[in-house]
């Protein structure tokens, strides 16, 4: 039926182009400038492929790859990056599973508010609320201020442009990130389960542990990813909360990119990142998939 | 099941404090617009003379001009190509190079902000290089970078919606008499409408917020309230600001109402 | 009478799965054709390929002799009733009904009338401006019958129809559905998987199995004369019994020793079909023995007949439908079974 055929064609035809141009191409060109090399001209890039006399010629050039690998700097920033997205993710994971929990078991009429709730913050201007917390806890911030009145301490603590600032602004920005998902799963569940296990002798934290964790596990995971992952990717928080004493990645392909006009170690870096944490994500949201879940 | 007066309370308290927790420095920008001193410790008096400030700095007015202006391109734009992109894939069942589609539709939401603005520059350079279009950076870049990471959300909130419908509906109207695209506009428009509606929303937000891709692929001239924001912040907490995010969260408030209650009528 | 429906060679593959196989079937004009089966049998897939929903493997669809094969739901003389009926809910009831004739850019007072026209027909005068999530199963099917009859088909088909409605309205429809098709003259192709249904409702029924074609013919046709084992415990549970012929029209059967008078004959070693219905059971030997006996081993009351399962001297069990049998038989006790010489149908496959 070739007319069904060029009718699915005429729908996928403008995603297809838009996609291929904006998402596939910018991609294949990072991978490309990443092997080439740093030159003065705007853009300040040596393209690795040339053409001269009518053929191609390569200028492969991999001291990005090698400053990489070498440079304590990039290492850190990656560890960096990796280490405070993974507290942040446990530290959701702590404030934010007792939440969800509570909202799904919530008298079912007040279920769409307590999510309005959630969801509100998450529409305001996230650049708003970072500089919200710059207020919060900076020498002569709020923080400080309450503290100092109620006694409570004598020196103003110094928490802004420190490791706890970033830490804190990553897990109030990320926590409706999990929330929300797990919410989402929690509220499906079956709570007869929880009857049946009390029948069977099972107390409150036990069937807890053997009956409602285990099921609401991969609304868990996914909320976990859906943290982790732009977590170690985030810019703005550290930027504006943290210190360069430790510097996250984003940070780094930041300085790089327009401090020091290092296109292709910025474009390596973004490479890196893709791989490191996307790759390994697709798989799992493709196991997830197969598995009959999400 | 019978929940004890303890766990209620508890559970209360969990709540409180988690709401206490995501609102707590919402409310302080708002209480602190109304504060007549700059300082954010001290409480001079309730002031409106922030607002009055702010309606009178031509730089956020044009900022806010044009991060509107995008934010509406972007919503419209991301919303046209998510529907197709739902449409087939809810309803197309496998066709060549799915999976790539249907990775490439996700990728802005799976990738580091960092990398699709880097990623997105590199393209924009090159195109320049090589078919003079885009000819530098400005606000054109912005809103073609904004409707491709914004189609990624669209595309999931209309696709779910597009799945819920009962197929035998498009088969309804075409053993009627309906052509497949008079079937997709007499049928399933009129039933996606508030997904789709949900969708425009979200990407509006989402474009009106973005700082990370805004930065690489802007240029000489196009300042986005973000990036005005950004600048601002980085000189030093300034009160018009506090004013501005004030009207930022009225407006967010409502339009997020706005959303959830389409959501919800979507199912 | 050239055949108003006839499938060539039909088959459908979705991927590995078979799900027509090479059908061929003629349905003539003016019939209540029956498509049973269980499900996975692939009847439904068979109402959707002649509806246009499916483009079959290989075969073709012909409908008043124009092959149909290639032509999209929208161009086909053949309008559907959806088993879930797929009622467009933003749209009002006489809306909905209106929408094919909408999509044929009826004028509107022409449609108007048409509508009207098949809303009495249905019984739905009244509800015109209801939504569909205001109406109830019952209304709602009529709401998507008359949806498609409106336009006036060559051939209605209908999912499922009944399968939605609870007992009661099942056979009030049942009724409603044989009365218009009778009134309209429509050929409608019925699929259900409920036997008595197809059998009360329908002039012909063809019954399939894994995606074939295994018997078609009148209800009583089928149900008296089955051809094959497959539809004689598809349709009322027969007892399938092993079966040597011993002479014309008698067979001998070696499960419960003894030798009977079959319909037709048995060409070679075969089976015998016999209906719990018609076996009788008694505590003493009946006349015209021998007759085969067995203890019962269970009674299960079913209001308007019992049905005993007896397990037989020889070791297969028997089922028996019967009502008010003397001697009351209980399980544990012993009884003979008995039926009359033209009960048995000689099954060669």
């Amino acid at each position: 039926m070739s007319a069904a055929t060029a009718r699915r064609r005429g729908v996928l035809a403008l995603p297809w182009i838009w996609l291929g141009l904006f998402v596939a191409a910018p991609f294949v060109i990072v991978l490309a400038i990443s092997l080439s090399s740093a030159g003065y001209g705007s853009p300040p890039i040596d393209f690795f492929i040339g053409w001269q006399n009518g053929h191609p010629t390569f200028n492969i050039n991999l001291d990005s790859f090698e400053l990489l690998a070498s440079d304590q700097l990039y290492i850190r920033g990656f560890l960096n990056s990796i280490a405070i997205a993974g507290l942040t993710t446990l530290l959701c994971l702590l404030v934010g599973y007792p939440m969800a929990y509570v909202m799904a078991r919530a008298p079912a009429r007040l279920q769409p508010l307590l999510v309005m709730l959630v969801i509100l913050p998450f529409w305001t201007s996230s650049l708003i609320r970072v500089y919200a917390w710059i207020g919060i806890l900076k020498e002569n911030g709020l923080l400080n201020g309450l503290l100092l009145h109620l006694g409570l301490i004598s020196q103003p603590l110094v928490i802004l442009n420190t490791p706890i600032a970033v830490q804190i602004g990553m897990v109030y920005a990320y926590l409706p990130f999990l929330v929300l998902p797990l919410y989402a799963t929690l509220q499906k569940l079956d709570w007869t389960l929880l009857e049946a296990a009390a029948d069977l002798g099972a107390k409150p934290w036990s069937a807890f542990f053997r009956v409602t964790l285990p099921l609401s596990w991969p609304g868990t995971l996914a909320g976990a990813l859906l943290v982790f992952v732009p977590a170690s990717g985030e810019y703005l928080i550290p930027e504006l909360l943290g210190s360069s004493t430790l510097p996250m990645i984003s940070t780094v392909l930041w300085t790089e990119f327009f401090g020091n006009r290092d296109w292709p170690m910025a474009s390596l870096i973004a490479v890196m990142l893709l791989l490191v944490l996307a790759i390994p994500l697709l798989f799992l949201r493709g196991g997830q998939a197969t598995a009959g879940r999400v | 099941m019978r929940v004890s007066r303890g766990a209620k309370i508890a559970g209360g308290t969990v709540l409180g404090l988690g709401y206490a927790f995501l609102f707590a420095p919402i409310l302080s920008v708002i209480v602190y617009s109304f504060n007549e001193s700059r300082l954010v410790t001290v409480w001079s008096g309730f002031s409106t003379k922030w607002y009055g400030e702010l309606a009178h700095d031509d730089r956020v007015l044009n900022a806010l001009r044009l991060s509107l202006g995008i934010a509406a391109f972007a919503a419209s734009g991301a919303v046209i190509i998510g529907t197709m992109a739902a449409y087939a894939l809810a309803r197309f069942g496998k066709f060549r190079g799915k999976a790539l589609f249907s990775g490439l539709v996700a990728a802005p939401l799976v990738l580091p902000e960092v990398t699709t603005g880097l990623s997105m520059l590199l393209l924009f350079v090159l195109m320049e290089r090589l078919i003079g279009w885009p000819q530098g950076r400005g606000a054109i870049t912005i809103a073609i970078a904004h409707v491709t990471f914004a189609v990624a959300y669209a595309t999931v909130i209309i696709r779910s919606r597009i799945a819920s419908l009962d197929p035998a509906l498009e088969e309804a109207a075409a053993d009627l008499g309906a052509r497949p695209f008079a079937a997709f506009v007499a049928v399933v428009l009129p039933l996606i409408a508030p997904a789709l509606a949900a969708a425009w929303l979200l990407s509006f937000s989402l474009s009106l917020d973005d700082f990370v891709i805004t930065a690489f692929v802007t240029g000489p001239g196009a300042t986005t309230l973000p990036l005005l924001i950004f600048s601002s912040v980085k000189l030093g907490v300034n009160p018009e600001i506090n004013a501005l995010g004030t009207l930022i969260v009225g407006v967010a408030s409502m339009v997020a109402l706005t959303a959830t209650l389409l959501q919800r009528k979507s199912g | 009478m050239a055949p108003l429906i006839r499938l060539e060679g039909l088959t459908k593959r979705f991927g590995e799965t078979v799900a027509a196989d090479d059908v061929t079937l003629d349905i003539l004009e003016g019939e209540l054709f029956g498509l049973l089966g269980a499900s996975g049998s692939g009847k439904t897939t068979l109402l959707r390929l002649l509806g246009g929903f499916e483009t079959p493997t290989a075969g073709r669809v012909l409908i008043d002799g124009v092959d149909v094969t290639a032509l999209p739901p929208y161009e086909r003389p053949t309008n559907m009733v959806f088993q879930s009926y797929a009622l467009f809910p933003h749209m009002t009831v006489a809306a909905n009904i209106a929408f094919g004739l909408k999509q044929a850019r009826m004028p509107k007072p022409e449609a108007d009338a048409r509508v009207e026209e098949v809303m009495e027909l249905v019984k739905l005068t009244e509800l015109g401006k209801r939504k569909p999530s205001e109406l109830s199963g019952g209304q709602r099917q009529r709401v998507a019958l008359a949806r498609a009859l409106v336009l006036r088909p060559k051939v209605l088909l209908l999912d499922e129809p009944l399968s939605a409605l609870d007992k009661k309205l099942r056979e009030h429809t049942q009724f409603e559905l044989m009365r218009l098709q009778r009134e309209l003259g429509i050929t409608f192709v019925i699929v259900t998987h409920d036997q008595d249904e197809a059998m009360a409702m329908c002039s012909r029924i063809a019954v399939m199995d894994m995606g074939k074609v295994i018997e078609t013919g009148t209800p009583r046709a089928i149900y008296e004369r089955p051809q094959c084992r497959f539809v004689a415990d598809f349709i009322g549970g027969a007892n399938i019994i092993d079966a040597e012929p011993v002479g014309p029209s008698r067979v001998r059967l070696p499960a419960l020793g003894v030798e009977c008078a079959v319909t037709d004959s048995l060409p070679a070693k075969g089976w015998v079909a016999l209906r719990p219905e018609r076996i009788s059971l008694s505590h003493d030997a009946p006349a015209g023995g021998p007759w085969p006996a067995g203890q019962v081993e269970a009674v299960a009351f079913h209001g308007d007949f019992q049905l005993y399962r007896v397990r037989m001297d020889g070791g297969v069990e028997l089922r028996v439908a019967a009502s008010n049998v003397p001697g009351d038989p209980k399980p544990g006790e012993r009884a003979f079974l008995s039926w009359p010489a033209d009960a048995p149908v000689a099954l060669s496959r």
